[in-house]
C-alpha cells in the first residue's frame, strides 16, 4: 500500500502544476437494499442523495461528484468490509446513510481509522453521538434518545404507565428499550418486562403471548421497519388491541404505516423529524423524489440523507478539498445549515445534527383524503429540547467543564 | 465412504514432490508480488479462507470425513481471538493464539462426540454440533449477538510491529498461513498421515491390522479444528470484527465449496478455491444476489461434471501431484 | 389462573399450542423429508427452498393472477412437486449411484440457487400474504386467544400427515414404493417402473413441502429465507425420529415442536437449541433415531 501510496503521491504533484484541477468528491450511500429496512431507506435514499447532487450544482463550485451505492444487507462484516475497501481502494470521501445501528458502529470504526466522513441518517442509535462519538462522524436525522422521548414521553402522560417490550436483539433495539425505559421510570411508570427477538423475524406469536400475559398497559415495539409492521399485524391476529393493551411504535414510518394500512396503525402515535406533507417547500422536493420512486412517500432517513449530503458538499466547497475528514466535518460543525426539507438548523460539537422534532398521530382510512395524507401533527418539540443534552452524553468530544 | 480424490497414480510417487515444489513456488511468489498489486485486505481474507480449506481438507480429503459444522471452530476462534485482543488486550501473538487454542478445545469436545458414528451420520453430528454453537453465539453477551465484537485492536506483533500498517499484517497474514500449509504437507506426508488414509480407504481393513482408529481419526479432527481456529483467529484481526456471519451454517457450506471447486484430496486445491470463491464474491458483489445463485450453480456443475476440482483436473491431466 | 411448577397455566397452554402449530409444520416438512430418504436415499436439502417455493407461488398466484389460497392449497402442491419431478430427472438420477453426501451437496447447491433467484426479486424481507377471509378471526380460549387460522393448520397437518401414512403404509402404491427401495431390481422385474416411481415421489415429497409453504404463508409472512431458517430444524427432526421412517417424522414433528414450547416457557434461553441437543443424544444412543430401521 505504501508503494502504491508514493505512486500517487507523485502523480498528484505533477497534476497540480497542470492547470487547476477539479475537486472530486465521492459519495458512497451505503443502505439496505434488499431487507427490512429497503423501504425506509433504500433505494429512497439514494433517490435523495441524487437529487442533494443536482440541488448543489458542482459544476458551478468546480467540482465533480461521484455516487456509488451498496447494500450492506444489515451484516456488520459486510457493511464494514464495503466501508473499507470504499476508502482503501475507490476513493470515496464520505458515506451516508447506513441503516442498522450494528453496521453504522463498525463503519464509524472503519471511518475513524481512514480519516473520512460518516454521515449517518438512517441508523438510531444515541451513542453515536455518546461513548461512541468521533470526530469523523455526524449522526443527522434522529436518534433513539429522541425517540423515546418524544413518543414515550407523549404516552406516559396520557395514562400508559406500564411497558412491556418487545426488542430487537441488536445494538438499535436494546438502545432504543434503554432510552424508552429510562423515560417511563423517570415519569412514574413502570416496566413489567421485556423479550428480545431476532432480527428481520416473521413470527412473533410467542413473544406477543408473553406481552400480553404480562398485562401491561403498553407495549413498546422496540424495532422498525419489517419487524415492526409484523408484530403489529399479528398483535391484530392476536386481539392484542382488543383486550385493551395499546402497542407504542417506537420507530415507525410512513412506508411502514401503509404496509400495515391506517386501518390497523390508526391512533398509533410516532414522532418523525419530516413529513412529506408538512408545507411547500416539503412538498414540492417530494415531488421531485417521486420521479424515482413512484408511488411512495419519503420520510426522515431519506430527506436527512438529502439534507446531509447538501450540507457536506458545502462544507467540501468552502474548503476545496475532501480529502481530511476531520477537517471537513469540522466546518460543517461550523457552518449552519439550511435545506428546504429541515429549514435552519446546525451541528453540535459532538455530531448531533440539530432541528424539531414532530409528534404525529395516525389518520383513520377516514379522515385520510389520498394516498400519503396519513399524519396528523400532534406537537412539535423545538431543537434544544429535541435531543438530550451535550452535557449527559459522556461524548469524549465534548470538553469537560 | 467413498469420496472421490485424486488419488495418483503408484508409478508418478518419484515425481510427486517435483510437481510440489513447482507449485509451491509459484504461489509464493505470487504472494510476495500480489500485494504490490491487488488490495492486500482482499489477499490476507483470501488466504484466511484457503487455510480454513486446507485445514477441512484435511479432513475430508485425507482422511474420508465430512463435516458440515466447520464453522465452529473457524467462527469461535474468531471470537476469542477478537474479544482476546479488545477486552483483555492481548497482543495479536497472544489472541492469535487464544483463538486457536479455543479451537483445539472445541474439537476435541466435538470430535469426540462425532467421531462414535460414520458417513452420514457423522455429518448430521458435526451440522447440529455447529447449529447450537451458532445459537449460542447468538445470544452469549460477550459475542455481541448480532452487532459482533466490533473495533478489535490490531495492536503491535510482539511489542514492535504495527499491525495497523497494512503491509505489516499482510506479512504476518502470510507467514502464518505459509507456516500452516507447511504443517499441513507434512502431516499429510508423515506415517501418521498414511494411517489417515489408509482410514480413509478401507477402515475395517485398519482396524484388523492393529490401528486404533477412533484414535487417529480423532487426532486428525482436532488438528483440522485447530487449523481452521487459526485461520478464524487470523481474519478476525484482518478485519477488526468478529461477526456471526462466520458461526452461521451457510460458512460451513462455503468452505465446503472451496474445497470442492480446488479439488478434494489435493494438497493445492483448497488454496486456490478458497481464492477462487473470494475472489467470485468480492468482484461479483455489485450483482447483489446474483452470488448466491452462482454459488450454487458451481456446487451443482461440481457434483455433476467437475468432482476432481480445478487442481484435481489439472493433476490429473498432467499426470502429476498437486 | 392455577400456576405449574411456578408458571401461570395461562403461559404455559399458550405457549403449548404455539409449540403445537410449529410443531405442525416440523411435522408436514419431515414427512416429506422422510419420504424421499426412506424411499430414495436422497437427502433433500433443497426441501426447505421447495417449501419456500410453495409459499411463493401461493403469494404469486394470489398477487397476479388472483388465485385464492383454498385454490392455492390445491395448485401449488401439483406445480411446485412438478418443479421437483423435473430436478429429480435432471440432477438426481444421474448420480444416484455415487455417495449419499454428493446428493446432500448438490441439493445444498440447488437450495443456493433458488433461494438467490428470489432474494433478487423479491428481497430478503417478507411480502404479506392474508389470511383468507373464512379462517380471520379466533376463539377466547380463556388461558389464551386462538387464532382461527393457527387452529386449521393443527387440523389440516394431521389430516395430511395421516392421510400420506396411510397412503404408504397402507394401501397398493405404498407397498410397491417400499419394496422399490428394498430390491429395486426385483420389482422391476415384476414390471414396475420403477425410476418413474422414484421420480414421482420425489415429487411428491416435494408437493408435501410446497403444501407446508402455503400453509406458512399467511402466518410466517412469505420471505426467501424461510426455507433455510426452518430446514436445519426439520433435519434434526427427521434424525431423530428416523430417517427413513414416516411414523417417526410425524410424531417427532409435533413431540419436539411441543418441547419447544415447554422450553420456551421454563428454560427460555435454551428453547432453539433444545431440538439439536436432542439430535445429538438420539445419534450416540440410537443413530438410526427413535423410530427408525436400523442403519
Amino acid at each position: 500500500m505504501k508503494f502504491a501510496a508514493s505512486l500517487a503521491f507523485a502523480a498528484a504533484a505533477l497534476m497540480t502544476t497542470a492547470a487547476q484541477a477539479q475537486v472530486k468528491v465521492k459519495i458512497g450511500v451505503l443502505t439496505d437494499m434488499s431487507s427490512l429496512y429497503a423501504d425506509d431507506t433504500g433505494p429512497g435514499s439514494v433517490a435523495a442523495a441524487k437529487l442533494a447532487i443536482a440541488d448543489f450544482n458542482p459544476e458551478a463550485h468546480g467540482m465533480s461528484v461521484d455516487l456509488v451505492v451498496a447494500d450492506h444487507q444489515n451484516k456488520p462484516d459486510i457493511g464494514s468490509n464495503i466501508a473499507r475497501q470504499w476508502f482503501d481502494v475507490d476513493g470515496v470521501d464520505a458515506i451516508v446513510d447506513v441503516p442498522n445501528s450494528g453496521v453504522a458502529l463498525a463503519v464509524s470504526e472503519v471511518t475513524r481509522e481512514k480519516n473520512k466522513v460518516f454521515l449517518v441518517s438512517g441508523a438510531a442509535i444515541a451513542d453515536l453521538t455518546g461513548p461512541k462519538c468521533s470526530p469523523n462522524t455526524i449522526h443527522w436525522t434522529y436518534d433513539t434518545w429522541m425517540l423515546a422521548h418524544s413518543t414515550a414521553g407523549a404516552l406516559v402522560k396520557t395514562g400508559g404507565d406500564t411497558w412491556f417490550f418487545l426488542t430487537s436483539d441488536y445494538a438499535f433495539g436494546h438502545a432504543l428499550e434503554r432510552d424508552a425505559t429510562a423515560v417511563v421510570l423517570a415519569s412514574g411508570g413502570k416496566v413489567l418486562g421485556s423479550v428480545a427477538h431476532p432480527l428481520n423475524n416473521q413470527d412473533f406469536s410467542s413473544f406477543l403471548l408473553q406481552a400480553q400475559q404480562s398485562k401491561a398497559k403498553i407495549i413498546g415495539l422496540a424495532n422498525a421497519g419489517g419487524d415492526t409492521i409484523n408484530s403489529i399485524k399479528q398483535g391484530a391476529e392476536f386481539g392484542i388491541t382488543a383486550g385493551g393493551q395499546h402497542f407504542a411504535a417506537l420507530l415507525f414510518y410512513i412506508a411502514d404505516v401503509n404496509a400495515v394500512g391506517l386501518k390497523l396503525a390508526q391512533g398509533l402515535v410516532l414522532t418523525e423529524t419530516f413529513y412529506w406533507d408538512m408545507n411547500d417547500a416539503t412538498r414540492a422536493w417530494t415531488k421531485r423524489w417521486q420521479a424515482e420512486r413512484p408511488g411512495k412517500f419519503p420520510n426522515m432517513n431519506q430527506a436527512g440523507v438529502y439534507s446531509a449530503t447538501l450540507h457536506y458538499l458545502k462544507a467540501v466547497a468552502a474548503l476545496k478539498s475532501a480529502a481530511d475528514g476531520k477537517a471537513v466535518v469540522n466546518q460543517m460543525k461550523a457552518m449552519p445549515t439550511d435545506d428546504p426539507l429541515f429549514g435552519k438548523g446546525s451541528v453540535r460539537v459532538d455530531g448531533r445534527k440539530i432541528h424539531p422534532a414532530y409528534l404525529f398521530e395516525v389518520k383513520s382510512p377516514e379522515e385520510s383524503k389520498s394516498p400519503g395524507d396519513d399524519y396528523k401533527l400532534r406537537a412539535t418539540i423545538p431543537a434544544d429540547e429535541a435531543f438530550r443534552p451535550l452535557k449527559d452524553g459522556n461524548c469524549p468530544l465534548v470538553a469537560s467543564n | 465412504m467413498a469420496i472421490m480424490t485424486a488419488a495418483p497414480a503408484q508409478w508418478l510417487r518419484r515425481e510427486a514432490d517435483t510437481s510440489i515444489i513447482v507449485a509451491a513456488t509459484i504461489m509464493v511468489v505470487f504472494l510476495i508480488v500480489a500485494p504490490f498489486v491487488l488490495y492486500p485486505v482482499f489477499l490476507e481474507k483470501a488466504l484466511c479462507f484457503a487455510l480454513f480449506a486446507c485445514a477441512f481438507n484435511l479432513l475430508i480429503g485425507y482422511v474420508g470425513l465430512v463435516s458440515f459444522g466447520h464453522a465452529l471452530y473457524f467462527g469461535w476462534a474468531g471470537y476469542l481471538s477478537a474479544y482476546a485482543a479488545k477486552s483483555w488486550g492481548l497482543d495479536p501473538e497472544f489472541a492469535v493464539l487464544t483463538g486457536t487454542v479455543t479451537a483445539a478445545v472445541l474439537g476435541v469436545i466435538a470430535g469426540g462426540v462425532a467421531i462414535r458414528r460414520q458417513g452420514i451420520y457423522f455429518a448430521m453430528i458435526t451440522l447440529a454440533l455447529a447449529q447450537m454453537m451458532y445459537l449460542v453465539a447468538l445470544r452469549a453477551k460477550f459475542t455481541g449477538g448480532e452487532d459482533g465484537i466490533q473495533a478489535v485492536p490490531r495492536g503491535h506483533l510482539f511489542g514492535i510491529f504495527d499491525l495497523r500498517n497494512e503491509m505489516t499484517m499482510y506479512a504476518f497474514v502470510v507467514v502464518v498461513v505459509l507456516a500452516a500449509f507447511f504443517l499441513i504437507y507434512r502431516i499429510i506426508n508423515s506415517p501418521f498421515g498414511e494411517v489417515l488414509k489408509a482410514i480413509r480407504e478401507n477402515e475395517l481393513r485398519a482396524i484388523s491390522l492393529g490401528y486404533r482408529t477412533d484414535r487417529y481419526k480423532l487426532v486428525a479432527f482436532a488438528l483440522s479444528a485447530t487449523l481452521a481456529g487459526l485461520a478464524g483467529a487470523v481474519k478476525a484481526l484482518v478485519f477488526q470484527l468478529a461477526s456471526l456471519t462466520d458461526v452461521h451454517w451457510t460458512m460451513s457450506g462455503e468452505v465446503v465449496l472451496m474445497t470442492l471447486v480446488g479439488g478434494l484430496g489435493t494438497i493445492f486445491g483448497p488454496i486456490v478455491g478458497a481464492f477462487l470463491i473470494v475472489a467470485l464474491e468480492n468482484y461479483l458483489a455489485p450483482l447483489g444476489q446474483w452470488v448466491l445463485v452462482i454459488q450454487g450453480a458451481i456446487f451443482v456443475a461440481c457434483v455433476l461434471a467437475f468432482r476432481r476440482g480445478i487442481v484435481g483436473e489439472l493433476a490429473s491431466r498432467l499426470r502429476v501431484k498437486l | 389462573m392455577f400456576e405449574i411448577l411456578g408458571v401461570p397455566s395461562q403461559a404455559l397452554f399458550g405457549q403449548l399450542l404455539l409449540g403445537l402449530i410449529n410443531g405442525s409444520f416440523y411435522a408436514l416438512l419431515s414427512l416429506g423429508l422422510a419420504v424421499i430418504f426412506g424411499m430414495l436415499n436422497i437427502i433433500n436439502f433443497t426441501h426447505g427452498a421447495q417449501y419456500m417455493m410453495g409459499a411463493f407461488v401461493a403469494f404469486m398466484l394470489l398477487q397476479y393472477l388472483g388465485i385464492n389460497y383454498w385454490a392455492a392449497l390445491v395448485i401449488v402442491p401439483i406445480i411446485v412437486g412438478a418443479l421437483g419431478a423435473v430436478i429429480e430427472r435432471l440432477f438426481l438420477k444421474p448420480i444416484q449411484r455415487l455417495d449419499h453426501l454428493y446428493g446432500l451437496i448438490l441439493t445444498f447447491g440447488l437450495a443456493l440457487i433458488i433461494e438467490g433467484l428470489f432474494r433478487n426479486y423479491y428481497g430478503s424481507t417478507g411480502q404479506p400474504y392474508a389470511i383468507p377471509d373464512e379462517l380471520q378471526g379466533g376463539h377466547n380460549l380463556g388461558f389464551m386467544f386462538l387464532p382461527n387460522y393457527r387452529a386449521w393448520v393443527i387440523v389440516f397437518s394431521l389430516v395430511i400427515c395421516f392421510a400420506t401414512w396411510f397412503a404408504i403404509e397402507r394401501t397398493r402404491l405404498g407397498s410397491y414404493l417400499r419394496a422399490a427401495t428394498e430390491n429395486p431390481t426385483l420389482v422391476r422385474a415384476f414390471g414396475i417402473n420403477v425410476p418413474r416411481m422414484v421420480t414421482l415421489t420425489y415429487g411428491f415429497g416435494v408437493g408435501l413441502a410446497a403444501l407446508a409453504g402455503v400453509m406458512a404463508a399467511p402466518i410466517y409472512n412469505v420471505s426467501p429465507q424461510m426455507g433455510s431458517d426452518i430446514i436445519i430444524v426439520v433435519f434434526a427432526v427427521v434424525v431423530i425420529g428416523g430417517m427413513g421412517s414416516i411414523m417417526g417424522a410425524i410424531l417427532t414433528g409435533f413431540a419436539l415442536g411441543i418441547v419447544e414450547g415447554l422450553t420456551k416457557v421454563f428454560f427460555p434461553e435454551a428453547s432453539n437449541t433444545v431440538i439439536f441437543a436432542i439430535m445429538i443424544v438420539v445419534l450416540l444412543v440410537r443413530p438410526a433415531g427413535l423410530f427408525g430401521r436400523s442403519a
